[in-house]
């Protein structure tokens, strides 16, 4: 009788930590049930034999749990890895403005450009263009003019700070491209902008 | 424009010898049918046109009607139906019924014949009662195609040459931007057609006769280039450059150079090199301001320009190698402003410019010998004006209707047409008179 309680035991732990699994995912095949004991003059070593095979058999679930624990903890660095990238890419994309006729950074242009520093100096491969832009203010051509100056400011502050020259392409749209439609100060204002494209080397974007 | 009809009728009913014709709702009296702009008050020369016969002859009707109505010198009397003994002057058979024509108020009669070449022009002198001038004129055989059309246009600059002792401006073609295409439409507004350029075009001009444009593209590829017309085939002068904005490039030297703007890194300055490359001659300093929109006085030897270098863009004037630098408008007791987008008139009198007035542009012009300069819009914003080859008319940018579009500014009686009758439509550089192809 021992042995059967013994055995029930098992089954039991065995169920509890299959019941656990299945919360966390998807559902494991029921464990095998321990066979009734046969009754006879062999008893003993066909328990024994029943034994060794249930404890194989455990073996073999804890090594597969290990195996997808280990899975779903890459899986679960994969996916911060690529929140992290989204973080990365957005930082190095972000616009910034200017005020009216003006090609001047200001600090919160600054800031932005801070930002982008560091993720450059860590990924080396990377490439950028910058382009600039305009207000639908002032002349058209001379806009244009206007859109390479702010490009080439930027430019010219991510230089100053270590990022190699050839690295950084800058072009003009003027007044070409806006980003917000309206004839208004709130519209002018996100039309004059510098914006940043990845050119080359975005697909995988380490932390500084 | 508006029908006189009551002095019209008064008129012909004083006319001897004319038959009453079937009742039309046009100005109708007897043997001929008339319609045109007739306005006693304004000093212009009343010219009339008698009907053309022959293939397309309605066509040729209206396109001379046309042309010489936008010449802005001409009452226009189109003669649209008549019996022919009403016309026919009498004794004479190769005279016209010049007291008909005198009490339309028409000094001049053009009679426009087809002719196995192309057209036979007279022109009859009203008060002289006879012939004073006559022309043959060839016309492509494709009527109504983009060369036969420019070849009627010329009968109109010709006849007006023959009354007014000046060509006229019909033979001239606009060049001008809609997106980021080039366009080129006639000067009276038809036959427009989209030319083959490279992407994202911009700031089209001119050369001197009219056979070639210089343009540039923006964006990742940025280039001076040069498109020949008649072949269609556009050529890179200059780049494509890197870090680098090419813009507002014109012909200079006689059509053997470009003076074009460069903006790089550290602002934008004007450049002239050969048509056939070499190396580029920096023409201005701008120390990291923009200087761009070079125009040339007719002699070659003064380059106006707009520069942002002490503030808002401003006009600057300096000799054609980049030396005398000077400001054109920075006149006397005018608050500082946005001027820019100066075109050089081609009798050299005056520059015409966009100025920021009430925070919308206007178009002005400013006399280069100096003086008050003139005031030509009000209505909506106004810009990019450009000089027909008459130094009188103007083709800018508009937003009167509410889209931008192109029209014309006669600088003498401010009348304004509409040219294009598309919207997003800019930029535009008018041709000199074209030549014969």
């Amino acid at each position: 009788m021992m042995l059967t309680r013994r055995i029930a035991v098992l089954t039991i732990a065995t169920l509890s930590v299959a019941m656990l699994d299945a919360c966390k995912k998807k559902p494991e095949p029921a464990p095998i049930p321990a066979a009734a004991p046969p009754r006879g003059p062999n008893a003993d070593s066909a328990a024994e034999a029943e034994r060794a095979r249930i404890a194989a058999e455990n073996a073999r679930r804890a090594a597969e749990r290990r195996r997808q624990d280990s899975i779903d903890a890459a899986n679960r660095e994969r996916d911060a890895m690529t929140r992290d990238a989204a973080t990365l890419r957005a930082t190095l994309t972000a616009t910034v403005h200017f005020d009216f006729d003006q090609s001047d950074l200001r600090p919160d242009d600054k800031s932005l450009l801070d930002a982008k520093i560091p993720i450059l100096q860590a990924n080396t491969s990377v490439m950028i263009r910058v382009s600039g832009h305009t207000d639908e203010r002032g002349s058209d051509e001379y806009n244009l003019a206007l859109g390479q100056r702010r490009a080439a400011a930027a430019k010219a502050y991510l230089v100053q700070h270590g990022i190699a020259e050839s690295r950084i392409e800058t072009i003009s749209y003027g007044e070409e491209r806006p980003s917000a439609q309206g004839s208004d100060e709130g519209a002018w204002a996100q039309n004059r902008r510098a914006e940043f494209e990845i050119t080359a080397g975005g697909q995988t974007l380490r932390k500084p | 424009m508006r029908f006189n009809h009551v002095a019209l009728c008064a008129a012909t009913a004083l006319a001897a010898g004319v038959v009453k014709t079937a009742a039309a709702q046009d100005t109708t009296f007897r043997g001929v049918m008339i319609s045109g702009a007739y306005d006693p008050l304004r000093d212009k020369i009343g010219i009339a046109l008698l009907p053309v016969g022959g293939a397309y002859g309605d066509s040729i009707r209206a396109i001379v009607s046309r042309d010489m109505d936008y010449s802005d010198r001409f009452l226009v009397i189109n003669i649209d139906s008549a019996e022919p003994a009403a016309l026919r002057g009498q004794g004479n058979a190769a005279g016209l019924n010049y007291p008909l024509f005198s009490r339309l108020n028409a000094t001049g009669v053009v009679q426009i014949t087809a002719v196995p070449t192309g057209l036979h022009v007279s022109l009859h002198d009203v008060g002289r009662e006879q012939v004073i001038n006559v022309g043959e004129f060839p016309l492509p055989s494709t009527g109504l195609s983009r060369d036969w059309r420019l070849a009627v246009h010329r009968v109109s600059d010709e006849v007006e040459r023959w009354m007014t002792g000046q060509r006229g401006i019909a033979a001239t073609r606009i060049a001008y931007m809609r997106g980021n295409s080039i366009r080129i439409v006639d000067s009276d507004g038809a036959a427009e057609i989209t030319v083959p350029t490279e992407p994202e075009a911009g700031s089209p001009a001119w050369n001197s006769t009219g056979s070639m444009i210089t343009y540039t593209t923006f964006g990742t590829s940025a280039r001076v280039l040069v498109i020949d017309l008649s072949t269609g085939r556009s050529r890179a002068v200059i780049g494509p450059t890197r870090n680098t904005l090419y813009l507002t490039p014109i012909f200079a030297g006689n059509g053997a150079s470009l003076i074009y703007a460069r903006g790089g890194e550290t602002g934008s300055d004007l450049f002239s090199i050969g048509l056939n490359g070499g190396s580029p001659q920096q023409l201005t300093a701008g120390r990291g301001t923009e200087n761009s929109n070079p125009t040339l006085s007719p002699d070659g030897r003064r380059i106006v320009f707009v520069s942002g270098r002490k503030g808002p863009p401003e006009l600057y004037i300096m000799d054609s190698d980049g030396t005398d630098v000077s400001t054109l408008t920075d006149y006397d007791f005018s608050p500082k402003t946005y001027r820019s987008d100066p075109d050089w008139s081609p009798d050299g009198r005056l520059v015409a410019y966009q100025e920021r007035i009430n925070d919308r542009f206007q178009i002005r012009t400013f006399r280069v010998a100096g003086g008050t300069p003139k005031l030509l819009t009000n209505e909506g914003e106004n810009e990019q004006p450009s000089w027909a080859p008459d130094a009188r008319h103007l083709v800018f940018t508009s937003t009167r209707t509410g889209v931008r579009q192109l029209w014309v500014l006669d600088t003498e009686s401010n009348r304004v047409r509409q040219l294009t009758k598309s919207g997003g439509s800019r930029l535009a550089s008018w041709s000199a008179r074209l030549a014969e192809q």
